[in-house]
């Protein structure tokens, strides 16, 4: 469904994941972390949500482990920087689809 | 698998196919599931794998310890050292218990266990067995993991286990998952989020484990949650086999990153891979493994014919969901399509119902057995289930843009 986000008409699903990560801004981004009660968006949030991105576009699974391992930050820096489940509000955040099962 | 096709379609004068393998046995993996439950006897678990392997395919009995991509050698722990021309790897997944602080601690194997190896399905069996009942826990630690719904069946089954040895209120049943639900797809949530309520089985998500405690019995996640148990049935971190890490070659959980649709090596073009070796954003599961082993079969005959190989594996995977009291569900489902409701394998008739629970589903889990070991593992192909996703029979009406 389309929705308007940071005045850009974007496609998201029912949970408000954009469905096309091109479509992402950066003023997006500050849109759904603001309404995640993320931020306000510093220099390491972006450096997380940067490496998420190329993560996704490169097809790799995300999870807390890869990113710990990453360099990027460290497991607690991520969960304090993105409080009450850091993954699935980081990949909202930073516009790709969240990690999911199968079912 | 793939050994038998290639067999089958190559000319033996001019292609040499050498299995090495380090396990004596070959697994029936769906079975690690049951035998917990006493549901399945441990010897109709595996066969010797040298029963399998048709003569004129040469096995050798060692473990793989480095691959040279740039020389086109690899290493065994042996200490020989062959040559190839063309490599499969197609070394799985393991569980790595060692990742998380804790997990083999004092309670390892004697209050908490897993279910991903032979050996862990016993010793839970016989945990099982006489234990008295409390707080069991069924966790996942990271995803990826083989098979993603088993943790899903393990609690589905341990509900109907207790119900039916007469002591289910004396069990408390926590699944606890570090993603946002013990179903993730919206289809799937809607039509079967109801199974956990009915069968009381109470949910923890967004869940990261960070350590466990032995002494108190708990789990504690990294924003300071505590789970407590006095039986806990975890799925460790899977991790890909270290040959793939140590040639340098893996991702962050040591899988070997190829084209999701090919199968083929992005650098290296004489590398192939499948199962759960691979970093392919399908699940880890067997009939995965099977159905890539069918088309990259076809796509390894076409690389030696110096011929394009074909993005032609979509993603497809067929599972089966126990779900307890002889009834299961069963999923079909591809990289785009989520699991959606419909009749499988024949459009409109079935006889089995995708997305909700019926007893033919689980009559078809049981038959599964026979069909693994009498055609699977002999390299031939099941009727009517087509590697790739079919379509007819789904209502893909249902998915929400």
């Amino acid at each position: 469904m389309e929705k308007l986000i940071a005045g850009k008409a974007v496609d998201v699903n029912a949970e408000g994941y954009l469905t096309k990560p091109e479509e992402w801004t950066e003023a997006i981004a500050e849109e759904i972390a603001t309404q995640e009660r993320v931020g306000p968006l510093g220099a390491r949030h972006w450096e997380v949500l940067r490496y998420l991105r190329d993560q996704q576009l490169k097809g790799s699974a995300l999870s807390i482990r890869g990113i710990g391992k990453s360099g990027v930050v460290d497991i607690k820096t991520f969960y304090e920087l993105f409080p009450n489940g850091p993954l699935k509000k980081a990949s909202k955040i930073a516009g790709i689809p969240k990690p999911a099962s199968c079912i | 698998m793939l050994a038998r096709h290639l067999f089958k379609k190559l000319p033996h004068d001019l292609y040499k196919i050498t299995l090495i393998d380090p396990e004596p046995r070959h697994y029936y993996q769906p079975g690690f599931l049951f035998i917990p439950f006493d549901q399945m006897k441990p010897e109709d678990c595996y066969r010797q794998k040298t029963d399998y392997i048709p003569k004129g395919i040469q096995f050798k009995h060692a473990k793989a310890s480095l691959i040279k991509p740039d020389e086109n050698h690899l290493l065994l722990d042996d200490g020989q050292e062959i040559h190839y021309d063309l490599l499969v790897v197609a070394t799985g997944t393991r569980i790595a218990p060692e990742e998380t602080p804790g997990m083999l601690g004092d309670d390892w194997h004697k209050n908490i266990f897993d279910f991903y190896t032979f050996e862990g399905a016993m010793a839970l069996r016989d945990k099982l067995r006489d234990w008295e009942g409390g707080k069991l826990v069924v966790h996942i630690t990271e995803t990826p993991i083989k098979c993603p719904v088993a943790p899903l069946e393990f609690a589905f089954l341990s509900d109907a286990y207790f119900a039916d040895k007469g002591m289910r209120d004396k069990v408390e049943i926590t699944y606890v998952t570090p993603l946002s639900g013990a179903f993730t797809k919206p289809i799937a949530a809607e039509k079967l989020g109801h199974l956990l309520e009915e069968k009381q089985i109470q949910v923890v998500t967004d869940f990261s484990v960070m350590e466990i405690d032995n002494t108190d019995k708990k789990l504690i996640s990294y924003d300071g949650i505590e789970v407590p148990y006095d039986l806990l049935v975890t799925v460790p971190t899977n991790l890909g086999d270290p040959v793939i890490s140590d040639s340098g070659l893996g991702n962050d959980f040591g899988f070997l990153p190829v084209h999701k649709n090919t199968l083929q090596h992005e650098k290296y073009h004489n590398i192939f891979s499948l199962g759960d070796a691979t970093n392919a954003p399908t699940s880890k599961a067997g009939s995965v493994a099977h159905f890539q082993a069918e088309l990259l079969a076809a796509n390894i005959v076409r690389y030696l014919l110096e011929l394009p190989v074909q993005p032609d594996f979509d993603g497809h995977a067929n599972c089966f969901v126990e779900t307890g009291h002889g009834k299961a569900l069963l999923l079909d489902f591809n990289y785009d399509t989520e699991p959606v409701e419909g009749t499988f394998p024949i459009a409109g008739i079935g006889p089995m119902q995708l997305l909700n629970e019926s007893r033919m589903n689980h009559m078809g889990k049981l038959a599964f057995h026979w069909i693994y070991f009498h055609m699977l593992l002999e390299g031939k192909s099941i009727p009517m289930i087509t590697p790739q996703m079919q379509k007819s029979g789904k209502h893909l009406e249902t998915i929400h843009p």
